[in-house]
This record gives C-alpha cells, sequence and structure tokens, in this order.
C-alpha cells in the first residue's frame, strides 16, 4: 500500500522559466546532485567493509533538497543540519576528503574525528553545525540569526529539520521567536514521512506541517522537495525576504528517502513501509526527472552524464583512498578541546 | 510576606565595616558586574523573563534596559530550551549572552541545550567554536517554594564536561565571579542563592575580576576543614565561628567554582586538619557533598583522620510548608552539631 504519494508535478511548466538561468548553473545543480548521489552509493557500497565505524545516514533521494537550497546561499551563509547532514555538507561546499576521514574516524576529519557522519562541521564553508537531537540545532540556528541582527551582519541562516523535528518543541519555542524578532532565518524542512520507521499518521494530526509553521506567524510554503529548481526558487525568495529584513521563512518540502533510517540499504521489507511506496517516489528521482528535463531542453546528453560521473566517481575514489592513508588520532587527541582558553 | 521575610532575617551576617570601603548589597553588586559587562563591550547582552520587568530579578537587573536598551537588555518568551539554544547559537557567533532564570528549577527544561549542545560544541568542533555565554538563577528557598521553585541543581550539572559552575557566597565574588564568567569562553552557570541578596559587603568600585577554579579560606583553623560554597558556606562560616567559644579552631575554605574545583585548596588544609566537613546547598547524594567526599576518600585518604561528613540535602524532595522547612534544611546549629561529633570523636 502505497501511503504516501508524490502530489508534485515534476517539471511541468518549467520550460518556459528556463530562460531565467544561466545554462552553467542548471547543469551546476545536476552535476551537484549526481555527486553526492555517486559518493553515497560508494559509501553504502563499502560500509559492509566496516573501515567507517560511525553511523551513516543517507541522502539518496534527498540530493534535491540539498543542492536546490545551498545554491540560494553564499559561502557566507550559515547552514545548520540534522543528523543526516551528507548532502547539506557536500552541497555547502564541504570538502569530500574531510567528510570521509571523519566517517573514517581519521584525524583530519573535519571536526578530528569527534563527530562523526551525524556531527559534521565546518566554519570554513559555512557548515556551523549538525545535531543528532533531532530538533537540537533549531534552536541554535535561531540564535545564530540573533547574532547576525544584532551585529548587523549580512548572512542567512538556513536550518535544515526533518518533519519528526517539529514533534519536539523547542522547534515551536524556536519559530515564536524568529518571528518575533523577525530574524534572518529559514527553516527547511524535508518532510520524508518517516521518523527512523515510524510514519507520520502514528506522530501527527492530518494537517500540513507548512501551515502549522504558517500559525507562529510567519511566511511558509510547500515545495516539492524532488524538484531542484522549484527548491532553488523558493529559497530564493526566502533568502532575499531575510537579507532584506523581511524576516524568517519556512519551507516544507516533501521527498523521500531511498534507503533506510540509518546504515546501508533500504529496510522497505521489513515492513514499515511498503516497497511499493519507495519505487513509486523512484520514478520520480530528483537526479533522473531533471537530467529528463535538461535533456529535453537540449542541455545534456548522456555522454555528457557519462563524462560527469567518472569524474565524480575518480574523485570519490581518490577521496577514499585518502581518508584510508589518514593517521587516526592519538590518545593525547582526546583530551583536547574540553575548555576553551 | 512578613512570616517569609522573617525566616530569611533570621540569619544574621556580619555588617562589614565601612572604613573598610564601600559598603554594597549583594543583588546591586551583580548589577555593577552586568553593567561593567555591557559598558566594556558590544557583544554582551542580557536576556530572560523578567529581566525588564519592575522586581528586576531581585534587583540584579535593575535600570539595565533603561542604560543600554532593549536591544540588548530584553524579556524574552518563557521558552526554556528554545531560549537555551538561541543564547548558544548567540555566543557560538560573536555574541556573550547572559541568559538570566528566577529559579533554577526551569533550567531543568534546558538540558538539551545546556548539556547535549552548549557544553559539548566546543570539543565537538575540535577547538574551533566557541560557547561564551553565562546562565544565570538564584536558588529560591523559602516561601512555600516547595519542590519546584527550590531546587539547587548544580549536583546535576557537577559531571558534564564543558561547563563551569559558579556560586558566590559574598557580593565582593558575586561581582568578580560575574565578571569572570562573561569574558569566559565557555558556557559558565552563576547559581546564585535568594538569601544571599540581602547580605552586604565591601565591594569595590569599577572593574575586577575573582578567578573562577580558585577557591579562597575565609577562615584559618586547625582541628577541621570546612569546604563549600554559597549559602551553605555562609552557614559553615557562621558555625565555625561559633563554635571558636567552644575552642573548636575550624579552617573554612569557600570554593567559589565548584566547576572547575579547585582540589589544592581543600588538599592543603585537610593535610593541616585531618577532618573535613563538605557544606552544599543541593543533595548530599550525587553532589557537591559526595563529588568532594569521594575525593578525599580517592586522593586524601592518609591526610584523614576521621570519616568525612556531607552536610547537604537529605535524599527527599524539597517540603513546601514552614515547618517541614526546617526540619529539611541544615541550619547553623546542626552544621555545628556535625562539626562538634566529628572533632571529639
Amino acid at each position: 500500500m502505497i501511503r504516501y504519494d508524490y502530489h508534485g508535478s515534476g517539471f511541468a511548466g518549467w520550460q518556459e522559466k528556463l530562460s531565467r538561468y544561466e545554462p552553467a548553473f542548471l547543469l551546476k545543480l545536476f552535476h551537484d546532485m549526481l555527486r553526492i548521489r555517486i559518493i553515497e552509493e560508494e559509501i553504502e557500497r563499502r560500509y559492509w567493509q566496516d573501515h567507517m565505524k560511525s553511523p551513516i545516514h543517507l541522502v539518496i533521494g534527498q540530493e534535491a533538497t540539498s543542492v536546490g537550497a545551498c545554491a540560494a546561499l553564499t559561502r557566507a551563509d550559515l547552514l545548520y543540519a540534522s543528523h543526516r547532514t551528507h548532502g547539506n555538507y557536500l552541497a555547502k561546499g564541504g570538502d569530500l576528503k574531510a567528510m570521509l576521514c571523519e566517517m573514517h574516524c581519521r584525524i583530519n576529519g573535519c571536526v578530528g574525528s569527534r563527530g562523526g557522519s551525524m556531527h559534521l562541521m565546518d566554519k570554513s564553508v559555512g557548515m556551523a553545525g549538525s545535531s543528532a537531537i533531532v530538533a537540537g540545532v533549531i534552536p541554535i540556528a535561531t540564535g545564530t540569526a540573533l547574532a547576525a541582527q544584532m551585529q548587523e551582519e549580512s548572512y542567512v541562516t538556513t536550518v535544515f529539520l526533518g518533519d519528526a523535528a517539529v514533534e519536539e518543541g523547542s522547534v515551536s519555542e524556536a519559530l515564536n521567536f524568529a518571528a518575533l524578532k523577525q530574524l534572518p532565518i529559514i527553516y527547511f524542512c524535508e518532510n520524508n514521512f518517516y521518523s527512523v520507521q515510524s510514519p507520520l499518521y502514528t506522530r501527527q494530526p492530518k494537517r500540513e506541517i507548512y501551515k502549522w509553521a504558517a500559525s507562529y506567524g510567519m511566511p511558509s510554503v510547500v515545495v516539492d522537495g524532488t524538484n531542484v529548481l522549484a527548491v532553488h526558487e523558493a529559497m530564493q525568495v526566502a533568502v532575499t525576504r531575510a537579507k532584506q529584513g523581511g524576516g524568517p521563512t519556512f519551507i516544507e518540502s516533501p521527498v523521500y528517502r531511498f534507503r533506510a533510517h540509518g546504515g546501508a540499504g533500504d529496510d522497505s521489507k521489513t515492513g514499515y513501509r511498503d516497497v511499493a511506496e519507495r519505487e513509486a517516489w523512484e520514478k520520480v528521482c530528483p537526479i533522473e526527472t531533471y537530467f529528463a528535463f535538461l535533456k529535453t531542453a537540449g542541455l545534456i546528453d548522456e555522454q555528457a552524464r557519462k563524462v560527469m560521473a567518472g569524474e565524480a566517481m575518480a574523485e570519490t575514489m581518490e577521496a577514499f583512498d585518502f581518508a584510508l592513508a589518514s593517521p587516526n588520532p592519538s590518545e593525547a587527541d582526546l583530551y583536547t578541546h574540553v575548555y576553551a582558553d | 510576606m512578613p512570616w517569609d521575610e522573617g525566616l530569611v532575617n533570621s540569619l544574621v551576617y556580619d555588617a562589614p565595616d565601612p572604613k573598610e570601603g564601600r559598603v554594597l548589597g549583594y543583588a546591586k553588586a551583580v548589577n555593577e558586574a552586568l553593567e561593567i559587562a555591557l559598558k566594556q563591550d558590544s557583544s554582551v547582552f542580557v536576556f530572560g523573563q523578567g529581566v525588564d520587568d519592575p522586581t528586576a530579578m531581585f534587583g540584579v537587573t535593575k535600570d539595565l534596559q533603561v542604560k543600554f536598551g532593549d536591544k540588548r537588555v530584553f524579556d524574552s518568551p518563557l521558552s526554556e530550551e528554545g531560549m537555551m539554544g538561541v543564547s548558544t547559537g548567540a555566543a557560538m557567533n560573536g555574541m556573550r549572552p547572559v541568559f538570566m532564570h528566577n529559579r533554577p528549577d526551569f533550567i531543568l527544561l534546558a538540558f538539551n541545550q545546556l548539556v547535549t549542545h552548549a557544553a559539548k560544541m566546543h570539543y565537538m568542533d575540535n577547538g574551533l567554536t566557541k560557547v561564551p555565554m553565562v546562565v544565570w538563577a538564584a536558588i529560591g528557598r523559602g516561601w512555600g517554594s516547595g519542590a519546584q521553585h527550590s531546587q539547587a541543581i548544580q549536583g546535576l550539572l557537577l559531571g558534564v564536561p564543558g561547563l563551569k559552575i559558579v556560586m558566590p557566597s559574598t557580593p565582593y565574588d558575586a561581582k568578580g565571579l560575574m565578571l569572570s564568567a562573561i569574558l569566559d569562553n565557555n558556557p559558565v552557570l552563576v547559581f546564585e542563592h535568594r538569601w544571599l541578596m540581602k547580605k552586604d559587603g565591601i565591594v569595590p568600585e569599577g572593574f575586577y575580576r575573582v578567578p573562577l577554579g580558585k577557591g579562597i579560606y575565609r577562615r584559618r583553623g586547625k582541628d577541621v576543614t570546612i569546604v563549600g560554597a554559597s549559602h551553605a558556606l555562609e552557614l559553615g562560616l557562621q558555625a565555625a565561628n561559633k563554635l571558636a567559644a567552644e575552642g573548636i579552631d575550624a579552617e573554612v575554605i569557600d570554593l567559589r567554582t565548584i566547576k572547575p574545583l579547585d582540589e589544592e585548596i581543600i588538599a592543603e588544609s585537610l593535610k593541616k586538619t585531618g577532618r573535613l566537613v563538605v557544606v552544599d546547598t543541593g543533595w548530599s547524594m550525587g553532589g557537591v557533598c559526595a563529588e568532594i567526599g569521594c575525593l578525599a576518600a580517592e586522593k586524601w585518604f592518609d591526610s584523614l583522620k576521621a570519616p568525612v561528613r556531607r552536610i547537604g540535602l537529605p535524599d527527599i524532595p524539597h517540603p513546601a510548608g514552614y515547618t517541614l522547612e526546617q526540619f529539611f534544611y541544615p541550619d547553623v546549629k546542626r552544621i555545628s552539631q556535625t562539626i562538634r561529633e566529628l572533632v571529639h570523636q
């Protein structure tokens, strides 16, 4: 039984808007999504080898939200993530080698092996923080936006959250405060309908998350999470609003994870969701639908895609080699930075 | 309430000698520290529910909004966890928030942000992100505050790496420790005690700091070491002064901060006296009393002539009623009796 359908309309109508974008930009979106997919699939393929002693939460199926959202941000803008960090980090310009080192528990990971996959942080690219306590970073991101406002800084803070995060009270508290102070922040909710293996209907009443968010007193929209251009467009509106002093925005983006909540492979067969449901969403895969759209527009062909994929694969292999050859932390590394000077 | 005032006022403090310097009340001393910090550094801001209301957190935040505006001193939604996170996020990005609570009990709602995020962010980012923030609250003993408005929760936080915990006992320390806390680059909890708010002391004008992690001798003696902080230490000191007439010569150490803990000063004193009494405003079990008692057993066993005594709260929730409270809380009389027993053992 398909419990959660795709309700979007793909790229219907987007042909007319195509002239707004530079072809290089359109291709970059595709490249970035494809690259994330290839990296994630390689992580998944190697996960059983046990060199990555870190929990993983793959973003396969959810590439368009990270890529579309980050394409509307500059490096100076800050991004916060929950536990599903890979796509957010890579799309924000994160260092693949630093990410894989982190997952391999090496000292030159982006946080020196103190985070692993769930806690990627990297100030150099504006990856300001991530938390495994689902809504944990939402108030922190809100405080970041307060700091920007108080210091009259022009950067915008975006925070990714899942559908289950809104069930934690601190999200309500944060939205209330952001609306109260008109903070320059964007709450980007990827609604993938499942929290671990708990479906949305066992957790929330029948109502749309973006409407709930709107009740806090901020503009709130729903946007197709499989459509990278739609995500980018919604983010641009929100970023412009925030930069012009117009306050916060909430964006809900329905999307589907093709894999289990954590670990490698899909777990639909365990019965908490129907395999047919995943297969239905795979038909609207954000990468394939966008590829078809670009191909129809004459911007890309199979050969160009093959070249792109080959380059991404080579980069991925090199980064894995780098991670596996990187040093482990020493015991002395355990004791540093408990307190700041 | 008159009966409550009577209870608070039943503890008489030694009046400071005006010849020694400027006499100032405890709340005013903290107020001065906040004013200096706000004046010195534009990244400092003060917020929390009620910071701008007429009672102004026992007077601690009085007139600050008038002086520094509502952008830097502002009332906030109650939202304990949310605001603790807001404070953390602001601190991670260039600000120095001072987040005020009337009662520590409310901080329990914010443990996720305080314990799991603020305290660990510096470590989790491998030293790149700093979280310079102060969380302030006053323990609310008395006035029927009971199980949910009287709690002293420092013991619950003692075992959290990355946090610092300040517990002043004098107006001088309250000001100097607050300035140190605000200038510190870590999350620092400042637990005041409601009963100390009326204490006067000698408080220099202008900027000065009392270092975090260093205790101080309040009384020198040779028979027994009394160690603790905040209001409990005040009671311990009064007991020590009383016992001097009986020929018991107690040494009293005010820890000032319980985390980091000044182990050296305790070890030094214990080597001399051989007897240890730990006093605390919180529960004895699993708290400051337990930790220091354990340290004595682990590190300073050879110095001990007698078992360590703990004078904290019994393993019982705080009662609300006036009479029950008198049985529940240690007072000078009971502390004195414990010390007598220990010394004459």
